[in-house]
């Protein structure tokens, strides 16, 4: 896998917030086709490094590279423009409106700033079933629908539009554990079609099961990266509270 | 199924209370079903539908415009004033009409620029506009005598009153603008959820600025229609009649939250109320309890909009 060229590198990265270091030279690198878990507890500075590929952040210092060119990501357009998309785990989605307007929604298939619906209900009922998603009516309000479905929405919206980096802040985090699997099964799904993926969860279980690597940061600065079957759950979790990486692994660390 | 779909739809719902109303009116009063009183009723309802059809939409959006009614007196004082320096009738109405949209464009950037809650910026504009209008003519109501504008308000085509006309044109106008262009679905975006909207890449002030420039134009609009029946500008008119045009929005269901409800609803609202009025005028029931009826008729719309939000 590491001999493909990385979706995205993410070189020494630093934030401040006035005082407040929240990144200090902290990296990323994602894959096509991988899945890889952000891990790390609160204000370990995941969400910031997260926040800042979405473009909701701008780094203090540091280089984004977007398929190997440098990314100026100022805000979340940039980020959409370079492929990036963002799941959140409130469901981003307008509960008033159905579910071709909510997936097409602020890129609507229009000819001179008339809706072309038909269009854009066919491309959904696609969109969807390429995910195996199964909604009752695509006429329905989406507040109507439970959360997975809504989440399900959420996601074939943000690989609808040619993304190749998506995003997941804890995409679980909001539903139930048959929604979850849901959610994981799609997630599977996006990764076989070359999409790479970062997941942000909380849940050890979760991303030990499901991720391919994951990153581990802690104050700001990266713990380790690596594989995820390398390490044990439990490692996994002293690492994240130690702050250091385990003896046993700091070797394969270095290849 | 094609029942359930009609059971749904918020338009029959509150067209029935309407004909059930008229129905109710003629057998109460001989004189109500008479072209007279159809063509007053008309007239009546016109001015307030053509502001509530903005509001609607403003109100969809998510925010509401209180200053329509001093915009409205600007506008038609700025036609009068101009009329009365003897320019072209025609150039003065689209004088008035610019003063109109440039009064809601600056509402829709004091709202998104400025980051004032639209209750409050439309308010300032209340005031604003109003005391421009007075300041402009010293208080003075200037006569308009132009053929153009006594057409527009006494004269009928088809055996219709002109004013409805424009009623009718500004309802399917902005019934295709809301449920047929791009703009239409932001407008329901941002009044479903701002934030979202905005993280999917609407561009929402942009979008705002257009929904209250827009508002603006119809008081303009409502502007020309006054004008031509009172054939004078008094700086003083529509008084108040921004509450009316709001209430006729929730008489036809309006979510008064943003995003849900169907502008012509607004429509039928406007004339709900002025078959209120106008039925209890042929009465003979004082106009006193018309405003009590009016005031508890906007309150159990609200009602029964929260009975059928609840069983969703």
């Amino acid at each position: 896998m590491t001999e493909q060229n990385p979706l995205v590198e993410m070189r020494h990265i630093s934030k401040n917030f006035g005082g407040l270091q929240a990144l200090n030279n902290a990296s990323l690198e994602l894959y096509p086709g991988e899945v890889l878990g952000v891990l790390g507890h609160n204000g370990a500075g995941k969400s910031t490094l997260i926040k800042i590929l979405a473009g909701a952040e701008t780094p203090s210092e540091g280089a984004i590279f977007v398929d190997g060119h440098e990314a100026r990501i100022h805000d979340p357009n940039d980020a959409r423009a370079l492929g990036i998309e963002t799941i959140y785990q409130e469901l981003a989605l307008c509960g008033n409106l159905n579910a071709p307007a909510n997936l097409y929604m602020g890129r609507e298939i229009s000819k001179w700033g008339f809706l072309n619906k038909k269009a854009m209900k066919e491309e959904t009922a696609r969109a969807l079933s390429k995910l195996n998603i199964r909604i009752k009516s695509l006429d329905t309000e989406v507040e109507t629908m439970s959360g997975g479905q809504r989440q399900a929405i959420s996601i074939s919206r943000a690989v609808h539009f040619d993304t190749k980096i998506l995003i997941m802040d804890e995409p679980t985090a909001a539903l139930g554990m048959e929604e979850s699997k849901m959610v994981m099964d799609l997630t599977v799904e996006l990764k076989k079609q070359g999409i790479g993926i970062i997941w942000i969860s909380h849940d050890i279980h979760e991303v030990y099961n499901f991720t391919d690597r994951i990153t581990i940061l802690h104050g700001g600065e990266n713990v380790i990266t690596g594989a995820t079957r390398d390490f044990t759950e439990d490692e996994i979790v002293s690492m994240i509270i130690s702050g250091r990486p385990v003896e046993r692994n700091s070797a394969k660390e270095e290849v | 199924m094609t029942f359930d779909k009609l059971k749904s739809n918020p338009v029959v719902w509150i067209l029935m209370v309407a004909v059930l109303m008229a129905i109710v009116l003629s057998f109460l009063s001989p004189f109500f079903m008479t072209v007279g009183n159809m063509t007053n009723l008309s007239k009546q309802v016109s001015i307030v539908a053509i502001l509530a059809a903005g509001q609607a939409v403003v109100i969809i959006s998510g925010g509401i415009d209180l200053s329509v009614g001093s915009v409205l007196a600007l506008s038609a004082v700025v036609i009068g004033t101009l009329i009365q320096m003897d320019v072209d009738p025609t150039i003065a109405m689209i004088a008035g009409l610019i003063a109109g949209t440039v009064a809601g464009w600056v509402n829709g950037m004091v709202i998104t620029r400025g980051k004032i809650p639209p209750f409050i910026a439309t308010l300032g504009m209340l005031g604003i506009a109003r005391g421009l209008a007075l300041a402009i003519t010293g208080g003075v109501s200037h006569p308009v005598l132009a053929p153009m504008f006594l057409y527009i308000g006494n004269a009928k085509l088809f055996a219709l009153p002109i004013p409805l006309y424009f009623v009718i044109v500004t309802y399917l106008v902005i019934g295709i603008m809301m449920h047929k262009t791009v703009f239409g679905r932001h407008v329901y975006a941002i009044g479903g959820n701002e934030r979202v909207a905005r993280l999917q890449g609407i561009p929402v002030d942009r979008q705002k600025v257009k929904i209250y420039a827009l508002s603006g134009f119809l008081a303009a609009v409502a502007a020309v229609v006054m004008t031509g029946r009172l054939a004078a500008t008094p700086p003083s008119v529509a008084q108040a009649i921004e509450l009316q045009a709001i209430a006729a929005v929730i008489i036809g269901g309006i979510s008064f939250v943003g995003g849900r409800g169907i502008v012509i609803t607004a429509l039928i609202g406007a004339l709900i109320m002025a078959m209120i009025t106008n039925g209890l005028n042929i009465l003979g029931i004082s106009s006193f309890y018309q405003q009590v009826l009016i005031g508890i008729v906007i309150i159990v719309a609200v009602w029964l909009d929260n009975l059928k939000s609840a069983s969703r």
